[in-house]
């Protein structure tokens, strides 16, 4: 077999080999035109190109011009594959232009040949769109063409050229409705028109043009373009739709070529998507075509109608009948589009599905492996917990016979199938225990792997045995990455068990047996073992390990094992190095040691590591879960959602060292040291369709605060000098001001840029809050239209900007995870405050829990911003103060009577007792 | 072998041997608008039809006492120009047509004919030249000897044969006298 293809490969290089090719082509210079020769060379070139060999332009060129040359010859099947030829070569070749007046010659009405549509397809090729117009008479005339070729070859044409010249296309509209229209082959006229109208002969009935067309492909072609030109405006297509639609029950439609009402589903489909309003009426008419005599048209229908959004069961019923009978056909086509459909649909609504549980059971057997792998799958999502032991026995006889592709469909759905039906984990958890001894690339290990992680994590009962399977898969596992993952899953999972020590003997063997990585990471699984599990001996045994790998060749095994030595010695490291539940915020963290590396003078100091967020090791887990594991088991574990207000932290942090780069380029800042924080995104002091547009950073430093305006001048025909902004506090706000920097010429094309406003704190410890009123002050001076350059004369200008906020929310506290029970414990002695507040304004303790958070911009933790109760709640939140305030906890103990709102108890812990105040003035303020 | 054998052949009966299959290549140059697209269909339907600027190139088998030949007329504008060397090989003769009342372009299509006709295009040495003085019907039109004399071909041109000649594409004057020419020179040269 390979060496058959080998063989073939060989002839192929040596005959359709592009320098032969390209040397051969001498062959359309000669003369007289040997029109066998050049048709076979040039088969041999529309070869290379279907087959996607890349041409060079300086390739392509001359054998275009080669090409050109075989015009002077009649041969009409030569000419028709000089068309094909050239329709390739247009794309690479230089100057194709050359062509214009003899393709355009071929396409006269007059011309009898049987290439005319080919040379109007080739026209379409090579003109760009200062020549589309001189066609358009050309076009029209052909697009209603009686010859269907001739028609099609038209409106296929009209539609590539559409993009170049949409408006002169627009114009062809009328053509194209007609051209939709169905016709009998009538004998029309068409205008004999224009240039080079020489015909002389006298009109006879050309032998190509007597074979009528059957397929009404050009309906296809027609509605396409259509389509296209009218796809802007949402009304005009609607009417298409139910004007061709043909009524309820679809039997009006004039269309009779199958792909063009596919074509016309899918429009359907798409103004059902976007317009809830036209839902009722499009629905209806998928539901009509259900019923059409064409396979292809009733499961284009009954596909759109699966893949609607938010679609009903009792919607569907229709649908999945009309593809239940496709499951019983004789074409693997048809099984395989309808099992697919159904297979994606199973996903939402398996009980839908499981009305073909009979016919996709026979599928199982079908000699296709891709029809039987997806009836297998589909049901596995719709199956009851009695059939799935016959199903898996099933699917364990063909998994052999599969793509590893397949392979990953199937364990996905088998691991959906596991939380699905618990009570089979022992069935499951062999099978995939089986599949994993099996050959397999490592996409499908990785599959088969997070199967059973989820087990792990989902269903306690499989813990043990599951371990147990990949304890064994490691022995024998030939990929680093999913060593180290289960390395570092059996440190987790595996001091828990009851009989930890089995695991350890499997742990160590990796140090004896593995490359550096693994050894690295089973290094840090058996510490877990060491610091978790209580048993003495084991924590001794852990340490004699240890000790060994200290003689390790590699210095990450050696330092990991001296650390962790160390850290099971000494019982408060344990906490913070093995047991600790919250990780820094990877972005945060990137960006503050950037800053940090960037400033030359912040390295006679050490990191200061304690004004970096926190972050769970669940939430941080969330962020680099695998998104498609999150749709394969969303069926199953509905219960599983969780806030991940990790998303703006992220931004934030990479806004923020964009800003210090901003601030490090004005030399005034540099003595302020670094920024402690900096708002999480700027706020909006213009509507966004103003003249000019401004929006507000706030940055705090150890003792200044300065505000950075972005100001952009939107009117192209002005520009403005000398902007400032001039800021003025309302009351008294502990902020004095220190200076600004002005924008000398802000134009249009150079906008948005930046103005400052620094203040310095009157009192560190303290934490200001204020309002200011802000005024944009600048000379505008009108540009001169004819030379661009700005006029002499400038008047000033100011222009009221909306009231900027120095306030708790987002300007000093950043959301950070901390152990909220251990931690508030610990805070006591601390500086504190209680207050209570009535907030009579508040529909649900929902709504004060998002409030709160968003108020005082504080972690939510150990899910306390989910109520369990609408009456009494308690919201633990979590901080961290800028510049070296430390940490800060809040709890809110809420209640909720309807008609005086909610009621709270705020209670504040921080490290400093400004803290404290500037949380409470954050509520009561 | 094949090349040789058909030389040889044709050196022996060139005249005989020009029969009705074998097409003789001819092309037809010069600038934009010279007429040369009216001058292919009157020669080969013997009709005035409308023309637009050739964008490229057309190619028609004009038929002349029992001669066929295949006219290849190359459009004139100054982007396609560039474009006429991909022709020149194998080309029996060259017909370079002459807007003759266009005085102001007439040093263009001298320096157009000059370059074509130098030394360094290898493909179209010792190939006849027929020039049309064309369009000799409108007022102002320069005379065929007056056009000759611009171009400057008596005592530069040695190489080939060579005749001016005055022509009406839309009366069709002079057509056929410039073709006979052709006819001549051809069956000498072969």
């Amino acid at each position: 077999m390979a060496s058959k293809k080998d063989d073939d490969a060989s002839f192929n290089n040596f005959y359709n080999n592009k320098t032969t090719i390209l040397q051969e082509a001498r062959v359309f210079h000669e003369s007289p035109i040997s029109p066998r020769k050049c048709r076979a060379l040039l088969t041999r070139v529309a070869y290379l190109f279907y087959s996607g060999e890349a041409f060079q332009a300086q390739e392509a060129t001359p054998l275009f011009f080669g090409i050109t040359k075989l015009f002077s010859h009649k041969d009409a099947a030569l000419r028709q594959m000089v068309y094909l030829a050239i329709k390739e070569l247009s794309t690479v070749a230089e100057d194709v232009i050359m062509l214009t007046a003899s393709i355009q010659r071929d396409m006269q009405p007059n011309s009898e040949v049987i290439y005319r549509p080919n040379a109007i397809r080739a026209l379409c090729r090579i003109i760009d769109a200062s020549m589309v117009q001189s066609t358009e008479r050309f076009f029209k005339a052909a697009i209603v063409d009686k010859n269907t070729s001739i028609s099609s070859a038209a409106l296929v044409s009209s539609y590539h050229l559409f993009p170049v010249s949409k408006d002169v296309i627009k114009r062809w509209v009328n053509e194209a409705q007609e051209a939709l229209s169905p016709r009998a082959p009538s004998f029309f006229n068409a205008p004999s028109t224009s240039y080079l109208g020489f015909g002389s002969s006298a009109p006879s009935t050309p032998s190509y043009q007597t074979v009528p067309s059957s397929s009404y492909i050009s309906q296809y072609h027609a509605l396409g373009l259509l389509y296209s030109i009218r796809q802007q405006d949402r009304m005009a297509v609607i009417k298409m739709i139910q004007q061709l639609g043909g009524g309820k029950t679809g039997g009006g439609t004039t269309l009779k070529n199958p792909m063009a009402l596919c074509m016309l589903i899918r429009y359907a489909a798409k103004v059902m998507d976007e317009d809830p309003n036209m839902h009722k009426q499009m629905f209806d008419l998928l539901e009509g075509w259900l019923r059409h005599k064409s396979d292809m048209v009733t499961f284009e229908a009954a596909r759109a109608i699966a893949e609607m959004r938010n679609v009903q069961p009792q919607h569907l019923t229709r649908a999945v009948a009309a593809l239940q009978n496709f499951l019983s056909s004789m074409k693997p086509t048809l099984k395989f589009a309808a099992i697919r459909t159904l297979s994606s649909l199973a996903l939402i609504h398996p009980t839908v599905v499981a009305a073909c549980n009979t016919e996709m059971e026979n599928l199982i057997t079908d000699a296709n492996r891709s029809i039987a792998t997806y009836a297998i799958t589909t049901l596995l999502k719709t199956g009851n917990e009695a059939s799935v032991d016959r199903l898996m026995k099933q699917i364990s006889g063909f998994m052999s016979e599969i793509s590893d592709e397949f392979k990953v469909i199937v364990v996905d759905a088998v691991r959906s199938l596991c939380l699905k039906f618990p009570a089979k984990q022992d069935l499951m958890l062999t099978f995939l225990a089986g599949v994993l001894r099996d050959e397999g690339g490592y996409d499908f290990k990785r599959a088969v792997v997070e199967a059973i992680f989820d087990m792990i994590k989902y269903i306690s009962a499989c813990k043990e045995s599951a371990l147990g399977h990949l304890c064994e898969f490691i022995e024998d596992c030939e990929f680093t990455k999913l060593s180290v993952r289960i390395l570092h899953l059996l440190g987790i999972e595996g001091p828990k068990m009851s009989q930890p020590t089995k695991y350890i003997r499997f742990i160590y063997n990796r140090v004896v047996l593995e490359n550096a990585i693994v050894r690295a990471a089973a290094v840090s699984s058996m510490a877990k073992f060491g610091v978790n599990v209580l048993d003495a001996t084991v924590k001794k045994s852990i340490g004699v390990l240890l000790s060994r790998c200290l003689d390790d060749v590699d210095d990450e095994v050696r330092d990991r094992a001296a650390m962790y030595l160390r850290v099971l010695r000494e019982e408060e490291l344990q906490e913070t190095y093995v047991k600790e539940d919250s990780v820094f915020s990877l972005a945060a963290l990137e960006a503050k040691l950037v800053s940090y590396v960037n400033d030359a003078a912040a390295t006679s100091e050490p990191f200061d590591a304690s004004s970096i967020p926190k972050i769970s090791r669940a939430q941080a887990a969330q962020d680099v879960a695998r998104p498609s594991s999150l749709d394969t088991i969303a069926v199953a574990v509905t219960a599983k959602a969780a806030p991940v207000n990790l998303a703006p932290q992220l931004s934030a942090a990479e806004a923020q060292s964009q800003y210090a780069q901003q601030l490090a380029a004005v030399p005034e800042f540099a003595a302020y040291g670094p920024v402690m924080n900096s708002s999480v995104k700027p706020t909006q002091l213009t509507e966004s369709e103003t003249e000019y547009v401004v929006s507000c950073v706030k940055h705090v430093f150890k003792a200044h605060v300065v505000f950075q305006f972005n100001i952009s001048n939107t009117l192209p025909d002005m520009v403005l000098e000398n902007v400032d902004v001039i800021m003025q506090p309302t009351d008294e706000t502990g902020l004095t001001p220190l200076g600004s920097t002005s924008i000398p010429l802000l134009t249009a094309a150079a906008s948005p840029q930046i103005a400052y406003v620094s203040f310095q704190r009157d009192d560190p410890v303290e934490y200001p809050l204020g309002t200011f009123q802000c005024t944009l002050k600048f000379v505008s001076k009108e540009v001169d239209p004819s030379s661009g350059e700005p006029e002499e004369e400038g008047y000033p200008d100011e222009y009221q900007l909306e009231e900027v906020e120095l306030g708790a929310s987002g300007d000093y506290i950043l959301p950070s995870y901390v152990n909220f029970n251990s931690e508030w414990e610990k805070m006591k002695a601390g500086p504190s405050q209680t207050e209570t507040f009535a907030l009579s304004e508040m529909e649900s303790i929902k709504a004060a829990c998002d409030s709160l958070i968003e108020i005082l911009n504080m972690e939510a933790l150990g899910g306390s911003d989910q109520p369990t109760s609408t009456t009494v709640h308690t919201l633990q939140l979590g901080g961290l103060v800028a510049g070296g305030g430390g940490k800060v906890l809040a709890r809110v103990r809420m209640t909720f009577a309807a008609g005086q709102g909610v009621t709270l108890e705020l209670s504040v812990r921080a490290e400093q007792e400004a803290v404290c105040r500037l949380v409470m003035s954050a509520i009561g303020g | 072998m094949g090349l040789s054998i058909s030389s040889l052949f044709n050196s022996i009966a060139s005249l005989a041997n020009w029969s009705k299959d074998k097409e003789t290549r001819i092309l037809m140059l010069g600038l934009d608008s010279a007429g040369k697209t009216t001058i292919l269909y009157k020669l080969q339907i013997g009709e005035v039809v409308a023309t637009i600027p050739t964008i490229g190139f057309n190619v028609e088998t004009v038929q002349y006492k029992n001669i066929k030949f295949q006219v290849w007329d190359l459009g004139g504008q100054t982007s396609i120009r560039p474009y006429w060397r991909c022709y020149f090989p194998n080309t029996a003769a060259i017909i370079y047509v002459i807007d003759a009342s266009d005085h102001d372009r007439l040093q263009t299509s001298r320096s157009e004919l000059l370059t074509m006709l130098s030394d360094d295009e290898e493909e179209l040495r010792g190939v006849p030249l027929l020039v049309f003085a064309n369009k000799q019907d409108v007022d102002g039109a320069l005379k065929p000897g007056e056009i000759s004399d611009a171009l400057g071909l008596a005592g530069g041109e040695t190489g080939r044969e060579w005749s001016v000649r005055g022509s009406c594409a839309i009366k069709g004057d002079g057509l056929e006298e410039g073709l006979d020419w052709l006819v001549n020179v051809i069956q000498q040269h072969k």
